[in-house]
């Protein structure tokens, strides 16, 4: 375990530095830079002032130059200052983290408390009415985007309490902001559990016709018994792999979320930020979520050992 | 005592004359709610061309003059003193000198002197190197200033190469607020200091803006309000539902588009809603260094095919208001009226005469409707560039050219139209003045940065130098159209409508009052209090 732990993390350094690169390239390759933009609006571009700025930003050195200050910096903890508000990088970063946090978690929680339960439920009562019912629902929940579900939500809320549940300031305490990210997360998460849900069906079904589970029911266990204790720990592995995935993704992907419902997050700010050519706040960033994917892996692939004992990884 | 009391009343009497009933009835405090459409790009005025950073920030400043607050159009009988108490030319028209308010203290608490003043506009006219602009988006304003002297602490004056009466109107834009001397340009674009009502207090990128009154402003008793909150929204229908569920006092401004209007005032019936013009002129460019288009001919094909009212229509609702290069009536001072527009080449009221003409000039060079002229019709990825955009194409077919829309990233744009990568274009642009200097230099003289087309023609620039340094307003305009002429048979940069949009508040907002032929320059806020 300890080989593999050790090989494990030396890849995901590897894939960071990979990504780095990536990142790093692929942000100069897209057309235009800051001092595009900065002139944009101006309606014109002086020469002389754009290379003034480009050269005030570091612009102007060569790539490979740029690229080894930006992992030196990083290595310091120093993410530089981002071109548009000429702050530290970190502070325009750090406070945003916790809400897209936040708002990611309870989406996740809501499509594993409906999905899972839901799943198993439509599996077990294959081609009733409820199953039935149910596959529409998750059918619904992938098929509706997640901003004409929120513009929805916010337009009955107007329409019926004259109220809009979009983010202001931050919230007093700990109730009032679960309530109000619960609204969001809601009509993320209902994506994200229908997702779970239809997985979890057919895993279960898959699962629910194999020989152990016609044994336990021939021993006499009880149904709960059998879908929960015998047939969903062992179905459960590509739900949990699907989970991770979308914990990773709704740390960048939640844009639309955040621009619907006005949430302070990270992925509407790293959409900005590409906008501007920020490339401090978007390299570091998109890093962050690099890493934020690559752990979550990480983390799913040890949940694998945790959930079934067949699986070791010394071999 | 007798005595005491007839001096009572009369004290009374004379507060209630002078001081007017309605200033009785403000209600000092309350903080206004105010959305803002989207991420401004910095906090400094002189720095920026867009609205998205004066509206916020020219509460935290104060002009050496002003357009009048409370009065509907930006006019110069409309300008009222601001920082300077008065103002006189010399006899050459050349020197405008500036008396100063005295014991006006920055945020800061340090004194505002001539030197403030001098400081400003050398960095806007080039001559501070050392701590000079990131960008000066309106040099061309300046161009005639030759200098600004501080003759002592509270007395300026302009000395400027040739008479320009026009200078005080741009002195009295939103766009030109003065700065401090000891403020560096960085910390003004993230820490701005005024002298202005509001201070300012926070900016959070991409969240919000926060200002609170300014206990030490020079105007007694105002603001009235104790704080101003901006809220960044950018989802349109976010934004526009939070006002209708009265959570924003304000909108941003001209955030309304004549579609939107309706929904606004039919789900929020008590708002107040002002269409005005934004000051944004959509045209069409057209590079004159590529074949075809090297052609004066197929250029005035293009401009012929043009069916403004069309395109009025559909996208406005017919609000939208038809326009040669200046801003018409009744809002623009300088326009040209529709029936005398009708005599420009290309705004014939018969456009099906125009295509026939544009028709016989395209088959004259080989076009028909089996050989059609294609083009590539470039214009900003924005939904305000794009629609008219494709209705230009579609007009554009009726003279057997056959066009593509070409979106280009917003952030590309002017470097790609500056480069001349483009033939045909569909651009927008915004003026800041309702004054021809401002826009005729802006956008029409020869080197000018903001020139797209890089348009020139000596004749027009002598005009526009003729019109800037008449005194007679009459005069002036009659100058003016005959530029507007010239400017239309050239096919500079045909003008093809003015936008109007509106903005909204609710009920409870007092002392605003929304101009209607700018949108850049009413956004000081002393003057607003919250009826609640």
């Amino acid at each position: 375990m300890g080989a593999y732990l050790i090989r494990r993390l030396l890849l995901m350094l590897l894939t960071l530095f990979g990504m780095s690169v990536l990142i790093f390239v692929m942000l100069r390759l897209v057309p235009g830079n800051i001092t595009d933009i900065i002139f944009d609006s101006a309606g014109f571009v002086n020469p002389a002032q754009k290379a003034k700025i480009e050269r005030q930003l570091g612009l102007d050195q060569p790539i490979v130059t740029q690229y080894v200050r930006w992992i030196a910096g990083l290595a310091r903890g120093d993410l530089g200052y981002a071109f548009v508000s000429e702050k530290p990088a970190l502070d325009e970063i750090l406070p945003r983290i916790p809400v897209t946090a936040k708002l990611a978690v309870l989406a996740l929680v809501f499509s594993v408390l409906f999905g899972v339960p839901l799943g198993v439920i439509s599996a077990v009562r294959q081609n009733t009415a409820l199953d039935y019912a149910l596959r529409v629902v998750s059918l619904s929940g992938l098929s509706l985007p997640s901003f004409w579900l929120g513009l929805l939500i916010l337009m009955a809320c107007v329409q019926w309490f004259g109220w809009i549940p979009i983010y202001r300031s931050t919230p007093g305490s700990f109730w009032s902001e679960l309530a109000l990210l619960s609204i969001p997360a809601a009509a993320v998460g209902f994506r994200s559990s229908a997702l779970v849900m239809r997985l979890t069906r057919s895993s279960m079904l898959e699962v629910l016709r194999q020989d152990y589970i016609r044994t336990a029911r021939a021993k006499g266990a009880s149904d709960p018994s059998v879908n929960y204790d015998h047939a969903l720990r062992n179905a459960v592995l590509p739900v949990v792999t699907i989970i991770g995935i979308e914990a990773a993704f709704l740390i960048g992907g939640l844009i639309v979320t955040e621009t619907v419902f006005n949430i302070p997050g990270v992925a509407r700010f790293l959409v900005e930020a590409i906008r501007w050519r920020d490339y401090p706040i978007v390299q570091n960033l998109v890093m962050l979520i690099a890493v934020v994917v690559v752990v979550v892996n990480f983390v799913v692939d040890m949940a694998y050992v945790a959930l079934d004992p067949r699986i070791k990884y010394e071999e | 005592m007798r005595a005491r009391l007839a001096l009572g009343a009369t004290l009374f009497v004379l507060a209630g004359v002078l001081g007017g009933t309605p200033a009785l009835a403000q209600k000092q405090g309350g903080t206004l709610r105010i959305y803002h459409r989207d991420n401004l790009p910095s906090a400094s005025i002189h720095e920026e061309a867009t609205i998205s950073t004066v509206q916020p920030f020219m509460a935290v400043f104060n002009n050496l003059v002003l357009f009048d607050q409370g009065k509907k159009l930006n006019t110069p009988e409309t300008i009222v003193p601001d920082l300077a108490e008065s103002w006189a030319w010399d006899l050459t028209n050349t020197k405008l000198t500036f008396k100063l308010r005295q014991g006006v203290k920055w945020h800061d608490g340090r004194p505002f002197t001539a030197k403030d003043v001098q400081c400003t506009f050398n960095k806007l006219t080039g001559k501070d190197t050392e701590d000079d602009f990131r960008r000066n988006p309106r040099a061309v304003w300046w161009q005639n200033l030759k200098e600004v002297a501080a003759n002592s602490d509270h007395d300026v004056t302009f000395i400027l190469n040739r008479p320009q009466p026009s200078i005080l109107s741009m002195l009295a834009s939103g766009y030109t607020p003065i700065y401090p001397c000891h403020v560096k340009a960085q910390a003004m674009r993230t820490n701005p200091i005024g002298t202005g009502p509001f201070k300012f207090v926070e900016f959070k990128r991409g969240d919000s803006v926060k200002f609170v009154r300014n206990p030490d402003y020079w105007k007694p008793g105002k603001p009235y309000l104790d704080a101003i909150e901006w809220k960044v929204i950018e989802s349109r229908s976010t934004r526009i539902l939070a006002f209708v569920a009265g959570e924003f006092d304000m909108t941003f401004s001209a955030d309304v588009t004549v579609p939107l209007l309706k929904d606004v005032t039919e789900q929020a019936p008590k708002a107040i809603c002002d269409l005005a013009p934004t000051g944004v002129s959509s045209n069409l460019i057209i590079n004159p260094t590529v074949a075809p288009f090297n052609d004066a001919k197929v250029r005035r094909a293009l401009a012929l095919a043009l069916d403004r009212k069309s395109m009025i229509d559909i996208l406005s609702q017919g609000k939208n208001a038809l326009a040669g290069v200046m801003l018409p009536p009744p809002e623009g001072t300088w326009g040209m009226p529709p029936d005398a527009l009708q005599t420009l080449p290309g705004y014939a009221a018969d456009v099906e005469k125009s295509r026939a003409e544009a028709r016989k000039i395209m088959e004259s060079l080989g076009y028909g409707p089996s050989k059609t002229l294609k083009v590539k019709v470039s214009t900003r990825n924005i939904a305000i560039y794009r629609d008219p955009a494709v209705l230009l194409i579609d007009q554009l077919k009726s003279i057997h050219i056959d066009g593509e829309l070409e979106v280009i990233d917003t952030s590309i744009w002017h470097a790609k139209v500056t480069r001349k990568e483009f033939s045909v274009g569909l651009n927008l642009t915004g003026v800041g003045v309702d004054d021809p200097d401002v826009n005729l230099y802006e956008n029409y003289s020869c080197g000018s940065e903001r020139n797209l087309t890089q348009y020139c023609n000596k004749d027009v620039d002598a005009l526009i130098a003729k019109q800037s340094q008449e005194t007679d307003a009459a005069k002036r305009k009659g100058i003016v159209w005959e530029i507007e002429k010239q400017l239309a048979e050239d096919l500079a940069r045909p003008i093809i409508y003015y936008e109007r949009s509106a903005t909204c508040r609710q009920p409870h907002v007092k002392g605003f009052v929304l101009h209607q032929n700018s949108i850049y320059n009413n956004w000081r806020y002393e003057d607003v209090w919250l009826d609640k």
